[in-house]
């Protein structure tokens, strides 16, 4: 449908979704189903759950090696840790690569809730539970692991079967010529107005499909990648990512980017009007702002 | 413009004090008993799950080859147990060591070291996963756990196994502190399943739990008993120790460490 239209001028695409008017005069347009609304209300909890109770989990071995194997004395790609000083309190460092970082204060080494220096990794108003226990952090992480995998699942079959990914998400080919434009109006800021407003730009739908159909199941894989029971069965895992270390350091890169992808999607919900964004995404309805080219419409 | 700027740093400063209190409220949700035993409820999950599969196949888990044994081989836990008992026979080399097999078999078993030599033995290079992260790969030499359950027979009502350990990692007085693990049948008679004394072709080193430690390859390292003293086949584990059936999951980890 959006292929058809796609290479016409934006005012020729009919709308097929229920609109309204808001008392204002902005039109409101149906914009989110109810199973996108829910699983994705779902989601923001298991990320939030998961991302906390992951870095509980890494502050047990806050090291991340490449390969089939790694612990203490093996080579690290990353390693936060507690250096003690004869005199003074300890410094917390980073190693990254070959680069090492004094990143007391946040990372290696903080204050604990009693504000003495504590020497973990990651700072404990970020970890769940914030006290240090890896039996508790992963107890939370594999509740909310398998309520994730069974929202991931519901939200992927309906977005086929409603056609929520041909439609909304599938970049047209006039998205992908104007990329450069999109790229530009993100960097000033540009929300758009009018028509165009009433669906996702091609930024949004690249970044959307990238999320939810590589980041996300990639987390999946890579958490099962680690399972010893789970590889015992599907042997070609350890082969797809390199072995269970390589998969673990896979699991906290992909989860870097997806904070970053969470980061950037809240601060542009912010942007564009933080008000109209929750409403649709609790009500499913969403205000277009008018197209100043057209003119007030009463 | 203004008044929206200002929403925006409210929301803003309201989602990071929201923050703080759901952080200390799930602090308190985790604590709380209800909501604990909700959680505890993944578990189920993840063992029906995996062994739906592991059960038809019994898959084996991934061998490595000679090349990939790590240079240094972390032993956690106990790697010195001060027990007297253990004391007294590693003192004579673990000569008058002897395992026991008992409880729900029809031919209770009490073996010495080399009558443990002189069997069956399967030599596995695999990789052990710590729950706390880490992986280090090993070879391992012992005789299959199948194999000892043919000779001591277990009866219809056994369930699991409860392994015996001789070191008290606890460090208390009473016999809480004594390290256990139980595991099932399904896990007891898988090939890889060994009462391991040798590694990278040595006798058991004292850290890594001479005289014989549990193999069980497809869990987490918690699960491989070290310093093993006694097999005992049970229907049931609630009464030993703290219920859970082992130390660590008396502590809160969980029985099934497939995962």
């Amino acid at each position: 449908m959006a292929v058809d239209t796609a290479d016409q001028p934006t005012q020729a695409q009919t709308p097929r979704r229920p609109t309204r008017l808001t008392r204002g005069g902005k039109e409101l347009i149906y914009r989110h189903s109810i199973a996108v609304r829910l699983t994705h209300w779902v989601n923001v909890l298991c990320f939030f759950v998961l991302l906390m109770s992951g870095m509980q989990i890494f502050n047990a071995h806050p090291m991340l090696h490449w390969g089939i194997k790694g612990a203490e004395t093996d080579p690290s790609i990353l390693s936060i840790y507690a250096e003690e000083q004869l005199d003074g309190p300890p410094i917390g460092w980073t190693q990254i690569g070959s680069a090492k970082f004094n990143t007391t204060g946040w990372l290696g080494v903080f204050r604990d809730r009693d504000g003495f220096p504590s020497g973990r990794a990651f700072h404990w108003r970020v970890t769940l539970p914030s006290y240090q226990s890896l039996a508790e952090g992963r107890r939370w992480h594999f509740f909310f692991a398998w309520l994730f995998a069974i929202n991931g699942l519901i939200y992927l079959i309906h977005s086929f079967v409603a056609r929520h990914v041909q439609r909304d998400l599938t970049p047209t080919r006039a998205d992908l010529r104007n990329i450069g434009r999109s790229i530009l109006d993100h960097l000033k800021l540009k929300h758009p107005r009018g028509e165009e407003a009433k669906r996702y730009n091609v930024l949004q739908k690249l970044t959307y499909l990238i999320v939810a159909f590589v980041l996300l199941p990639l987390m999946i894989l890579t958490g099962l990648t680690m399972s010893p029971g789970v590889v015992s069965a599907a042997h070609f895992l350890l082969d797809i990512f390199g072995g269970r270390q390589s998969a673990r350091t896979i699991h906290f890169i992909v989860a870097s980017l997806l904070v970053l992808f969470v980061l950037v999607h809240v601060i542009e919900v912010l942007l564009a009007g933080v008000f109209n964004e929750m409403r649709s995404m609790i009500t499913g309805w969403f205000a277009v702002r008018p197209d100043k080219s057209e003119g007030n419409k009463p | 413009m203004k008044r929206e700027l200002i929403t925006r740093r409210a929301a803003l400063l309201g989602t990071l004090g929201a923050s703080g209190l759901v952080l200390s409220g799930c602090d308190q949700l985790g604590q709380n008993r209800t909501f604990a035993r909700m959680l505890e409820a993944a578990e189920k999950l993840s063992l029906g799950g995996q062994r739906l599969v592991l059960n038809s196949s019994a898959p084996l888990a991934r061998e490595y080859a000679k090349s990939d044994i790590s240079r240094v081989f972390k032993a956690n836990g106990t790697t010195r147990p001060d027990t007297d008992v253990y004391k007294r026979l590693q003192m004579a080399g673990f000569a008058d060591w002897r395992l026991q097999i008992d409880g729900l078999v029809n031919k209770p078993l009490s073996l010495s070291l080399d009558e443990l030599r002189a069997m069956p033995s399967r030599t596995q290079i695999t990789r052990h996963d710590c729950v706390e992260g880490w992986s280090a790969i090993g070879e391992w030499t012992g005789v299959p756990l199948g194999y000892l359950l043919m000779q001591a027979q277990p009866k219809p009502t056994a369930k699991y196994l409860l392994f015996r350990c001789a070191d008290n990692l606890g460090g208390t007085r009473d016999e809480t502190g004594l390290y256990y693990e139980t595991i099932d049948l399904v896990d007891a008679y898988h090939p890889q399943t060994i009462m391991a004394y040798a590694m990278n072709g040595q006798t058991l080193p004292v850290d890594h739990g001479a005289p014989l430690r549990l193999r069980v390859e497809r869990q987490l390292g918690y699960k491989m008993a070290k310093y093993v003293m006694r097999i005992e086949a049970v229907d049931d584990f609630s009464k030993i120790a703290l219920g859970k059936g082992g130390f660590w999951e008396d502590r809160g980890y969980e029985w099934y460490a497939g995962i």
